[in-house]
């Protein structure tokens, strides 16, 4: 697998999600975020566990630690001891996100996947998001079926809406966090070579900007030994 | 005369056909593995050979559910996800959704295990912050939520004996989501050993949640890639008791055993064998053809009895 400049930034920024999570199980949905879960495991967040993707916890040389079939997943998650980093059909200013189907959904234009696990592992522990292609479609004002639970809901939900935190929105132009008071979405970084106006452009929610209209900090590239690192997880050495 | 060893001495072995004419219009039927995995097929093939129809199919839906919709066999969709894995949406589920032709009912994956887990403990509902805050209560109107009878924060353990639990405690109390037993007329799974009684035993890595579907169903219908002898289900030497752990589905939830090899085909059943990437390829693809469509229902659907389901499978790998 062959990473471009742009990608080595967005895994990066997927990477950093888990900053500071420690011993917690990282659950990366796709190619790109199971790089940055295991760039970061290989980087600043050793503890993190992670999956083979099918029923077993291994260690970076792929040795099984743990047995993990479909059932404890929901031990897991319900415990609180994760951070799930899914994919969103739409997502909006406030980190609601829908799998489920688009249109309504009693006949649905569209129908998607279903609610999967969103709605509990949104409510339950640490949630992010990555888009790969950043464009109004996704990005949108309202999303039609709300399978993540964003900041606006959860805020009514008093105490059993505690342990809600979306940490970030990564796409392929951009990170969006929600460190707003009221919880709506802040525009944190831009990708290297990315414009204010490029986002503008793809966006179709209102947000806040990290910095100020001409001081939004960029997302950081890849350290030497990151490179090095991708170099190896990806087979490129 | 040998007499067959037997265990138990019950023998509920039966044939595709059979399981067939136990079930009847209407029911509630839950179906196990998950996904494009280990789905009893064999059993799917022959609900869609009768003339069964108006099934509410309670499943972490695969092909299972895109061909009973496929077959206008289905009233309605109770489920999580309904994906072929490698191929991500199925596509006759998709299409009878889009068209209105099936009812759903919509859950979050949690939810839906937990809805099992009340029907199997015979529980009005249990407890859950999976749902709170998202369209899951909205697409569901029935779903009725239930303020916690104890404040956050409430712990009996170090409590004052004298307390009295929750009447005098002030404290905000939380409100979740009451997730109803979904109860199943019937379950049909596919496991990779059993015996003539109905002890199932799962290898490969995931029983997902097969002995869930058994214990919330009145009656469990099991096929398997060999019937064996009891003495035979546990995959190792007597001294281990690893293989143990596989001994997963109990006797007294099963009505019948429907001896099946490839049973599960096209789905994976690991470590047997795996998927059939390419058949499932060349099911979905039907979904856009329909001169392939009845090519396909003709060959592998359309047909006698299971046995000729091999047959027409036979040379293909795995």
């Amino acid at each position: 697998m062959h990473l471009t400049d742009r990608q080595r930034v967005c895994v990066v920024a997927l990477a950093e999600l888990f900053r500071g999570d420690g011993e917690i199980m990282a659950s990366p949905m796709g190619p790109l975020p199971a790089l940055g879960a295991r760039l970061a495991k290989a980087t600043f967040e050793p503890a993190l566990v992670l999956t083979d993707g099918v029923a077993s916890v291994v260690d970076p040389d792929g040795a099984a630690e743990h047995w993990m079939p479909y059932r404890s997943v929901f031990d897991v998650l319900w415990g609180g001891k994760r951070h799930v980093l899914m994919g969103a059909s739409q997502v909006d200013g406030f980190g609601n996100q829908n799998i489920a189907c688009l249109g309504d959904p009693a006949k649905p234009k569209v129908q998607l996947l279903g609610f999967r696990g969103a709605p509990g592992n949104t409510i339950n522990h640490t949630t992010s998001y990555w888009i790969p292609k950043h464009s109004r479609r996704v990005l949108v004002e309202r999303v039609d079926v709300v399978s993540g639970v964003g900041y606006d809901r959860a805020a009514r939900l008093g105490a059993a809406g505690r342990f809600h935190e979306i940490r970030a929105v990564v796409t392929n132009l951009c990170v969006f966090d929600f460190k707003t008071p009221d919880g709506s979405a802040r525009l944190k970084s831009l990708h290297p070579g990315v414009s204010l106006d490029e986002v503008q452009e793809a966006t179709g929610f209102q947000y806040a900007l990290a910095g100020g209209p001409d001081a939004v900090p960029e997302s950081r590239g890849p350290t030497e030994a990151e490179d090095a690192i991708l170099d190896r997880l990806t087979g490129n050495t | 005369m040998a007499v067959p060893a037997m265990g138990s001495g019950l023998d509920k072995r039966m044939s595709e056909e059979d399981v067939v004419a136990a079930l009847s219009d209407g029911m509630t039927i839950g179906v196990g593995g998950w996904g494009s995995r280990r789905k009893p097929m064999s059993l799917i093939r022959a609900i869609c050979r009768s003339d069964l129809k108006d099934l509410t199919v309670v499943s972490y839906g695969g092909p299972d559910v895109g061909l009973l919709c496929a077959m206008g066999k289905v009233k309605k969709v109770v489920y999580g996800f309904v994906s072929l894995d490698s191929i991500p949406l199925e596509p006759y589920f998709r299409r009878a959704r889009q068209s209105g032709a099936v009812e759903a009912v919509s859950l979050d994956e949690g939810m839906f295990q937990l809805g099992l887990r009340a029907a199997a403990w015979r529980l009005p509902f249990l407890p859950t912050r999976a749902g709170l805050g998202s369209d899951v209560t909205r697409v569901n109107p029935w779903l009725q939520t239930v303020e916690s009878p104890y404040p956050v924060g409430f712990d009996p353990l170090k409590q004052d004996s004298t307390a009295s639990a929750g009447s005098t405690d002030a404290g905000e109390r939380e409100v979740l989501v009451a997730m109803p037993a979904l109860r199943l007329d019937a379950a049909l799974l596919h496991v990779h050993r059993a015996d003539a009684a109905g002890n199932g035993a799962i290898g490969g890595s995931d029983p997902y949640f097969d002995d869930l579907f058994a214990a919330a169903a009145d009656r469990a219908y099991l096929s398997c890639e060999a019937v064996v002898p009891t003495a035979g289900l546990k995959p190792d030497s007597p001294e281990s008791t690893d293989g143990l752990r596989s001994l997963i589905i109990p006797r007294m939830a099963v009505a019948g055993v429907v001896e099946a090899p490839r049973g599960a085909h096209f789905t994976a059943c690991d470590p047997d064998y795996g998927r059939d990437e390419g058949f499932q390829r060349d099911y979905a693809a039907t979904a856009k053809d329909p001169a392939a469509w009845e090519d396909f229902r003709a060959r592998y659907i359309d047909l006698a009895d299971e046995a000729a389901y091999r047959d027409a499978v036979a040379g293909r790998s795995p």
